[in-house]
Formats: C-alpha cells, sequence, structure tokens
C-alpha cells in the first residue's frame, strides 16, 4: 500500500509531503493528532517521523486516556509533578536495599501467540527490573482464562503457561506465586500479567537518563529484526476476527539471550560507568531514546546503520519501530565505551555505539547522512495528547444488585457443593501450573506456592519478602470500586498471613475499550476504588501498567485491576503458612464481623452462586477497611509472637472452602461447630471480608483471645484440628463430612482432569 | 580442599551450588568460567544445573563443545572427582562421562517439585554420608530428565552398584507413580565406573537448609567433603 501511494519510506526531513489519512489512521493516529503532530514539527512528518509518533502517542505507552485518572494515585501525581517516574518502582526495606516491582500485561500478543506472546511477557518485566540495577528474584503471573470446557481455551492455557515456563525457567527466575482464574468472559481474551521482582542497593540504582552531552550512546543484547513493530498500536485496539493476522506483531522471546544480558548488565552497571540505561520494551529504540534524552533534558542522534540487525533491508521505520527482546540502550562515559563494551562482548551480546548525546533536546535519527527523522525528545515522551473521557455507569450495575438473593433454594448436599467449589477451577489447586515453573532457582524460596503468598529470604539480611497478586474480577464487575479494594485488602490479608507487614503495590489495570463511556466509568470507579484503599493501608501504589481494548466483538472481560503486593517480614522466622499442624490445636476464625453477620445478601458475586446457580449477581461483599486493617494488625502481630502455628484468609468459596484448604495443605482434618443461622450456605460459602482462620495450641489461645479483644477483633473459636475428616456441624447438625483424601483428590484433579482431553 | 563451580553461559544454578558449597559445606569455593582450560589446584568440580546456551539444541549439546570440558575430561581422567547436577548430568552424558542419556519427560512438561530418593549405594563418593536405604527429600526441576541406556549398560550399572538414587514414594518403593519423568529403573542418579564422576537429576543444592524445605541435599554435598579428606 505505502508504495502505491508514492510514499517514500526513507524519506528526510528537508523535503516532507503530507501523510495520507489512511496511512497515519492505520498506524493508530486521528486526525486531530496528527494535525498536532504537524503543529509541532513545524512541517509534515517524514514516514518515519510519523510511524514514531504513532506509537509513542499510542494508549499502551503514552496513555493517553488513563493518565488523569491515574493521577489519583498519589506517588504517580507526585512524581508527574516532580522528579519523574524514574525511580517510583522502588520500596526501601532497610539495610541498605530495595525492592524494585513492576506488572505488566501481555494480553493481545498472547491472545494470538499464546506461547511466545506470554513468554515476552516475562522476559519484558523482568528488563523493566534488571534496568534499575535489581538482580530479579521473582516472577509472578496473573492469568485469566475462559472456561476450560472450550478447546480453544484449553490450547491459550496450555501454551500460555507452557511459554511463561520455557522462558521463565530458563532465564533462572523463579517463578514463585500468582493467580489463575477462569470465566467465559475472558474467552477470546486472556489476561496474561507477568510480574517481576528485584533485589538492589539503594545507594547504587540505575538510571534511565541520557545525561552528559557528548556521552556515546550503545545498542546491547540482540540484533534488530522486523518483530514485533506497532506491537504497542496492536495493544491499543480491539481483538477481532482479524486479530490473527498480527501475528507478526508478536515478538519472539530468547530467554537464553536475556539471562546473558542479566549478568551483563549487571556486571557493566559494576563497572560504575554507565552513566544512563534504559531496556527495550513497547516501541523498540524510539521509545527508549526520547524517554532517556526527555529525562535528562538533553537530546540524542542516532544512526540506524549501525544499529545491528538480523534482517536485510530495514528501513528506518522499521529499525526505529522494531519491538525485537532482549535488547537495552546504554548511555555510558565518553572514552569509556571499550570497558563496557567487553563486558558484554565477554557475555557473547552485542554492544555497538549508535549515537551521542546531544544538548539540542531532539532526538536526531540518520541513516548514514540522511536524516529520516528529527522531534522532540519531550514531544514524543512527555506531551502525548490526553483525553477526558466520558463515563456512565451500565445498565447492568443496578440490574445485578436488584437480584433477590434470598429466593434461591437451599443447598440440600452440602457436601456436594463443597466438593464442586474445590473442583470449580479458579478454586481449585493450581499444581498443574506451577509444577511447570522452577520456583526454587536461586534457593530463596522460603514458602512454595500453594499458600497465600510466596516468601523469599533476602540474602546478607535477616529479612524476607512475602508477594502476591490478587483480584477478583467478578467482584469489579459488580462494583469496580469495592472490588478494587477488596483486592488491595485481600493482597494485603494473604501478606499479612504470611507474617508480612504490607509495604507497596504494583498494578496492572486491565479493562476493555475505553472510549465506550461504561468501560471508562469501570476504570475511573476501580481506580478511585484503589487508591483510596492504598492509602488506608499504607501501600502506596509505585508502579504499574494499564491494559485497554481487552474485548472480542463477543464479549468484554471483566473490570481486572490486578494487585500486585509486596510484604516485609523482619525476620524471615515469622513466616506463616496455611497449613493446619498440629491435632489438637484450636480453630479460630478472627474477623472484622460477627460470624452470623452473613446473610442471603452475603452471597453477591460469590463462586457459590456461580458454580451452583450459574448467577453472576448481587453486590460483591462490602468492606468496612478500619474493620479489616483490625484484623490484619492483630494477626500480624499473633504471628510475629509466636502465638498462631497456621494463618489463612478466606476467600472464594467462604469459610467452607478456606477450612477445606487448611486441611488439604496440611494432611488433616478438623472438627467445626458452628452455631444455628437461617442460611447454611451463607454461613459456608459466603464471601464476606476481613475473615482469618489460625490455628492456636491450647496453651497460646487466652493470649490469642486477649489480644483479639483488646484490638477489637472477633474471636471465633469454632473447631479443632484432628481426625482424618472435615466435619463442620450446624446447630449440631451435621452439614459437611468429608475425608480429608477425597477433598484433595477433587481440588488436586480438577485442572489435569480437564486438561486431558 | 577446593571445590570449582563451572558457569556455562546459561548455567543457572551456579550461584546456588556456589553459596551452598561456601555456606553449608563451609569449604573453599570459585566459579570456573566456561573459557577456563586449567582446573589445576581444584579437588572437586560441579557441573551445575541451569540451561547451558539455552539448550535450545538439546540439552547439554552445546555445552560439552565449551573449552572447559576438556579440561573436565583431564580432571575426571586423573581421578579427580566431578559432579554433574540436572544440566550438568546432561551434559556429562552428552559427554559421554557417564553412560547413557536423558530424554524429555514421559509428560512432555517440565516438572518442579521435591521427590523422593532412595539411596542405593553407600560406598561411593557422592553418597558416603548416608544409609543404604535411605530417603533423602530433594527436589527436580527439568524437562528431560527421563534417563535412558541400553540394557547392557543398564545390567552394568547395576552390577557394578554404580546406581546412586531411585525415584521412590514416602515409604522407599520405587513404584512407576512415584517416577516423575519416566526413567529407566526409576534412576535419578549414578556414577561411572571408576567412581568418580556421577551425575543426578535432582538439586542438592536446593536442598541444604531447613527454612528451604528440606535439608537432605547436605548428604550428598557432605559426601563430597567425606572422600576428599579420607582420599
Amino acid at each position: 500500500m505505502i508504495e502505491t501511494l508514492g510514499i517514500d519510506v526513507r524519506g528526510t526531513v528537508e523535503n516532507t509531503r503530507p501523510i495520507p489519512p489512511e496511512v497515519y489512521r492505520e498506524m493508530g493516529l486521528n486526525d486531530a493528532e496528527y494535525r498536532e503532530v504537524v503543529e509541532v514539527l513545524g512541517r509534515h512528518p517524514t514516514y518515519t517521523e510519523v510511524g514514531m509518533y504513532a506509537v509513542m502517542w499510542s494508549e499502551h505507552c503514552g496513555y493517553k486516556y488513563s493518565r488523569p485518572v491515574l493521577r489519583l494515585f498519589k506517588k504517580y501525581r507526585e512524581a508527574l509533578d516532580g522528579a519523574g517516574l524514574e525511580n517510583a518502582g522502588i520500596i526501601d526495606i532497610g539495610d541498605g536495599f530495595g525492592i524494585a516491582m513492576k506488572m505488566e500485561s501481555h494480553n493481545h500478543p498472547s491472545a494470538v501467540e499464546p506461547f511466545q506472546g506470554a513468554a515476552t511477557g516475562v522476559g519484558g518485566i523482568l528488563r523493566d527490573i534488571f534496568t534499575m540495577g535489581a538482580r530479579p528474584i521473582a516472577s509472578l503471573n496473573s492469568l485469566r482464562f475462559g472456561d476450560l470446557d472450550d478447546p480453544h481455551v484449553r490450547y491459550l492455557f496450555e501454551h500460555v503457561v507452557a511459554g511463561i515456563g520455557f522462558y521463565g525457567n530458563c532465564v533462572g527466575v523463579p517463578t514463585v506465586a500468582g493467580e489463575v482464574y477462569f470465566d467465559d468472559c475472558y474467552a477470546g481474551n486472556p489476561l496474561v500479567n507477568a510480574m517481576s521482582v528485584g533485589v538492589l542497593r539503594t545507594d547504587r540504582i540505575a538510571l534511565a537518563r541520557a545525561a552528559g552531552v557528548g556521552n556515546p550512546v550503545m545498542l546491547v543484547g540482540s540484533g534488530t529484526g522486523r518483530d514485533g513493530i506497532h506491537g504497542a498500536t496492536f495493544a491499543s485496539v480491539e481483538l477481532g476476527p482479524e486479530s490473527e493476522s498480527r501475528r507478526p506483531n508478536v515478538q519472539m522471546g530468547d530467554p537464553f539471550q536475556e539471562k546473558l544480558l542479566i549478568e551483563a548488565t549487571i556486571e557493566a552497571l559494576d563497572t560504575g560507568f554507565v552513566v544512563g540505561i534504559q531496556d527495550m520494551g513497547a516501541a523498540g529504540i524510539t521509545c527508549s531514546t526520547c524517554e532517556t534524552a526527555a529525562k535528562a533534558g538533553t537530546g540524542m542522534e542516532i544512526d540506524v546503520n549501525k544499529v545491528p540487525k538480523r534482517e536485510a533491508d530495514m528501513t528506518p521505520y522499521e529499525v526505529m519501530l522494531s519491538e525485537s527482546q532482549e535488547r537495552m540502550l546504554c548511555i555510558v562515559e565518553k572514552g569509556r565505551e571499550e570497558d563496557v563494551g567487553a563486558v558484554f562482548r565477554k557475555w557473547g551480546l552485542n554492544a555497538v555505539v549508535i549515537g551521542r548525546v546531544t544538548d539540542d533536546g531532539m532526538v536526531s535519527v540518520y541513516e548514514g547522512e540522511n536524516l529520516v527523522a528529527r522531534i522532540s525528545a519531550r514531544s514524543l515522551a512527555d506531551e502525548c495528547p490526553t483525553y477526558a473521557l466520558d463515563t456512565e455507569e451500565p445498565e447492568y450495575v443496578r440490574k445485578a444488585h436488584n437480584v433477590d438473593l434470598s429466593k434461591l433454594p437451599a443447598p440440600d448436599d452440602c457436601n456436594a457443593v463443597l466438593l464442586r467449589l474445590l473442583s470449580s477451577p479458579s478454586v481449585a489447586s493450581k499444581e498443574w501450573v506451577s509444577d511447570q515453573y522452577d520456583h526454587m532457582v536461586q534457593t530463596n524460596t522460603a514458602v512454595l506456592p500453594g499458600s497465600d503468598a510466596a516468601v523469599l529470604r533476602i540474602r546478607g539480611t535477616d529479612k524476607a519478602i512475602a508477594i502476591t497478586t490478587d483480584c477478583n474480577g467478578r467482584y469489579c464487575y459488580l462494583d469496580p470500586y469495592v472490588g478494587a479494594q477488596i483486592a488491595v485488602a485481600e493482597a494485603a490479608r494473604n501478606l499479612v498471613c504470611s507474617g508480612a507487614r504490607p509495604m507497596g503495590v504494583t498494578d496492572c489495570l486491565n479493562f476493555a475499550n475505553p472510549e465506550k463511556p461504561q468501560v471508562f466509568w469501570q476504570f475511573r470507579r476501580a481506580v478511585e476504588g484503589m487508591a483510596e484503599a492504598c492509602e488506608f493501608f499504607d501501600t502506596p501504589v509505585v508502579s504499574g501498567n494499564v491494559s485497554f481494548y481487552n474485548e472480542t466483538p463477543e464479549t468484554a472481560v471483566y473490570p481486572t485491576p490486578v494487585v500486585g503486593m509486596l510484604g516485609l517480614l523482619e525476620s524471615k522466622d515469622h513466616r506463616c503458612e496455611q497449613a493446619f499442624r498440629e491435632a489438637g490445636d484450636v480453630i479460630v476464625l478472627l474477623s472484622g464481623q460477627p460470624i452470623l453477620s452473613v446473610d442471603h445478601s452475603s452471597l453477591g458475586g460469590s463462586e457459590y452462586l456461580k458454580v451452583v446457580h450459574g448467577m453472576v449477581a448481587g453486590a460483591p461483599p462490602s468492606l468496612d477497611m478500619a474493620a479489616e486493617k483490625r484484623v490484619q494488625d492483630c494477626v500480624l502481630r499473633l504471628i510475629q509472637k509466636g502465638l498462631v502455628r497456621s494463618a489463612h484468609d478466606c476467600s472464594e468459596g467462604g469459610l467452607a472452602v478456606g477450612l477445606a484448604e487448611c486441611c488439604i495443605s496440611g494432611g488433616v482434618g478438623a472438627r467445626i461447630e458452628l452455631p444455628a443461622h437461617e442460611s447454611a450456605a451463607a454461613l459456608l460459602f459466603a464471601e464476606a471480608q476481613s475473615r482469618i482462620l489460625v490455628s492456636v495450641s491450647r496453651d497460646n489461645l487466652a493470649r490469642v483471645r486477649e489480644a483479639a479483644t483488646a484490638q477489637e477483633v472477633e474471636c471465633g473459636e469454632i473447631g479443632e484440628v484432628g481426625g482424618p475428616r472435615l466435619a463442620i456441624r450446624v446447630d449440631s447438625g451435621s452439614v459437611v463430612d468429608l475425608g480429608v483424601a477425597e477433598l484433595t483428590e477433587a481440588w488436586r484433579d480438577a485442572i489435569p482432569a480437564r486438561m486431558v482431553v | 580442599m577446593k571445590f570449582g563451580v563451572v558457569v556455562f553461559p546459561g548455567s543457572n544454578c551456579d550461584a546456588d551450588t556456589f553459596y551452598a558449597v561456601r555456606d553449608v559445606l563451609e569449604q573453599p569455593v570459585e566459579y570456573v568460567w566456561h573459557r577456563s582450560t586449567d582446573l589445576k589446584g581444584f579437588d572437586c568440580v560441579i557441573l551445575p544445573g541451569g540451561f547451558s546456551y539455552g539448550d535450545y539444541l538439546r540439552t547439554g549439546a552445546v555445552a560439552r563443545f565449551s573449552p572447559v570440558m576438556n579440561a573436565v575430561e583431564d580432571f575426571a581422567n586423573r581421578g579427580g572427582l566431578v559432579l554433574g547436577i540436572c544440566n550438568g548430568f546432561q551434559i556429562l552424558c552428552e559427554s559421554q562421562l557417564l553412560p547413557g542419556a536423558l530424554t524429555a519427560n514421559v509428560g512432555l512438561k517440565f516438572i518442579c517439585r521435591y521427590v523422593n530418593l532412595r539411596v542405593e549405594q553407600t560406598g561411593s563418593a557422592f553418597t558416603n554420608r548416608c544409609r543404604h536405604g535411605q530417603i533423602l527429600r530433594i527436589p527436580i526441576a527439568h524437562g528431560e530428565g527421563n534417563y535412558y541406556c541400553d540394557p547392557e549398560t543398564l545390567a552394568r550399572l547395576e552390577a557394578d552398584g554404580r546406581i546412586l538414587f531411585r525415584y521412590c514414594d514416602e515409604s522407599g518403593e520405587t513404584t512407576e507413580s512415584a517416577n516423575p519423568n519416566g526413567s529407566l529403573g526409576n534412576i535419578a542418579g549414578i556414577m561411572n565406573d571408576r567412581g568418580n564422576v556421577a551425575g543426578m537429576m535432582p538439586h542438592p543444592e536446593r536442598a541444604a537448609e531447613p527454612i528451604l524445605g528440606s535439608a537432605d541435599g547436605r548428604y550428598v554435598l557432605r559426601s563430597l567433603v567425606s572422600a576428599l579428606v579420607n582420599a
């Protein structure tokens, strides 16, 4: 098409002509944005330039729709108004150490090419971490798929997990935790959110700045190919029938190169000669050159002919937009090119000077002698037009809330319901997934996958960190504000159950097409809820990512604002797991509200309602943040004092599933006595918030009671650990009586059984 | 006594192994770069786990041509102790320092989990701190750990007592369901006929401290020290 329109793909800035609308629109720019480009440049853009603008001004890179709303996050607002976003992703854990963490989506690539899409998602987020000078120590994944009865969904699930394993296992960073949910709304548009966590010395944080006029600019790592051109633009449109043709937009991952790049980068930073460094993800060389220059208030000139390539005859446009993986841009102290280059070459990697830092604030791109682009770095990196989109509360919300749940028939066999819930893929064991990931390499993993959060020791200290990801998309669909708050509260609760004090959040905000007012309403409400909860729990959002357009012609995904949260254990010996351990221990439910306060309406948004009645209705569980905080503070202190032997939060599937999980992981049963209640379903399966199950030795029981009373936390002594069965009685009548072996089988076999078809 | 841990491009258990020797065994240890051609001064060389050269061609197939492997071969021929863990085992088989081959797991999936191993031989440099029939809880993490060799080789391994570990269940039975990858005879680790080169798929360095869920890997690591002390 380009040639027939008479466009010179190697055109220079001296002699430009109007770019036809069909060309810039295809790249993702609208007419107003194109006019703005012409105004900024004072001329029409070259073909290379229009491509650079289109990709930097996409939602994926420029956050043109989300930025105004993201200002609700305190740290983000402060960063935009102050020092910039650079070091935002680092949490100080004392002793001179910091934790860098970030989460990012790779949804659209994974929808069309699940193996490589997921693999490169892992690779991309790892680079975000080690580019700061942090050694990656853990990966997590938050995944959403459709119903496993659908063969295409099984294909996506199988290959996404394989892709994550392929990359993570080879690169030697343990994949320690995460979550997987299944719901029809994700059938054609799975969510693949990858999170990475690294540790660094706080006095040695690497900066993404092109400082020092005259300093050489080096490209290190893999060669540049035609893969992934306009990947960022692809992420900024809905998926459709023609999306399959987008497979060439998906990058290819090479975890071996990445492993070398990690070691070489950390070693190169140790030389002290690297002035600035930035990884290349979306928008490749375009993004890394303009962002590093904009941050330092400098400019940069580069020559695309000097870029090592793996394909012949690449145009400047292709080189500038390629999203080839495993590359970094390095700004090096003048005269030290050889010292830095030698480190990369030792590891068998390219390290080539492609340009230099200038003082004119412009990104100038040469192809040999020809100047094919000359754009203000700031205009590309920071001056993407933003839009205030309309919001409108969708009709379904009120309808769903008005459904009268008291009319539902009571379950006649709670044993059967419990087994069905345990074998619901969203609740069931994820060992089929975690077994495919190396979760132990680096030998820091102190709590393996399967408990409330992963715990890793921090070498050189007595400390450990706990990490988790959480989000119940169904709650967020029914009420994005409350759902997002619950995501924060539950993440914090999981960390507390592991013995950690919650410290900070990275998020990945997955939504449908924001240009639809109902979707933008969901987005705005979710961010409001999350921002408020993060301030309340003192867990600031330090980094994050927005992924829009997660929809197909058939359906839109649930609003899914995933929370990745970090917690700190001052002593690694404070770690705690969910498994019941000693027969005779008393089982105590510590909660914000009395155990009997649940009623039919508490079943809103529950797994029970979905699995047993096929309904997504009601309002999600309510959240009293003050009560939640009291429960968490109480449990954390009990764990730190060594007064409880296990701790587990009640989430999907309610109290009954929570108890079953403690039994399964401990390989031991429990006898539970609950008082009379109007609804056994609500008592057993409602997902009321702020509830934590702990097991306590009889010797410590009095102290646990005292602590709960002192902190105004409800303390329900509901039973005792022991025996081979989980037996739950309500008002002295048996409602659940199942062998732990039977519970375990239902829970453990659910996903493998569905994957063998 | 000095240990060497070889670093191939793509090794990723090199640091874990280094720490286990330095901090748990409390023995001197150095990294050995894959271009190194001299192993003078070392008493034991460990080829660690990971994905040498990405394992893109076939596990261990490229690493065997690394310059250091000539040195490892000389070292072994002179009687030096060599232990290959996971990818290291694969490299030793590719180099024919150990018999047989490691093929794709029967389930065709990568598996990372704790398994039980039954100690089959306690008279070796790698297992002298174990009891015969002792069950060790040590994790595996591999996609290609399915040990295979021809029937004659297997018969020789059995007859010579060169099978060090077999996958077993909690009671020590070497059942099919306790075999995670389809290995012939549930074999998890073997040694050469001279008894100075061994390979094992499970990772003893990952089970060397209680905080990691098991300290059984120390039995293997400490056996190396005992063997060197008594040599």
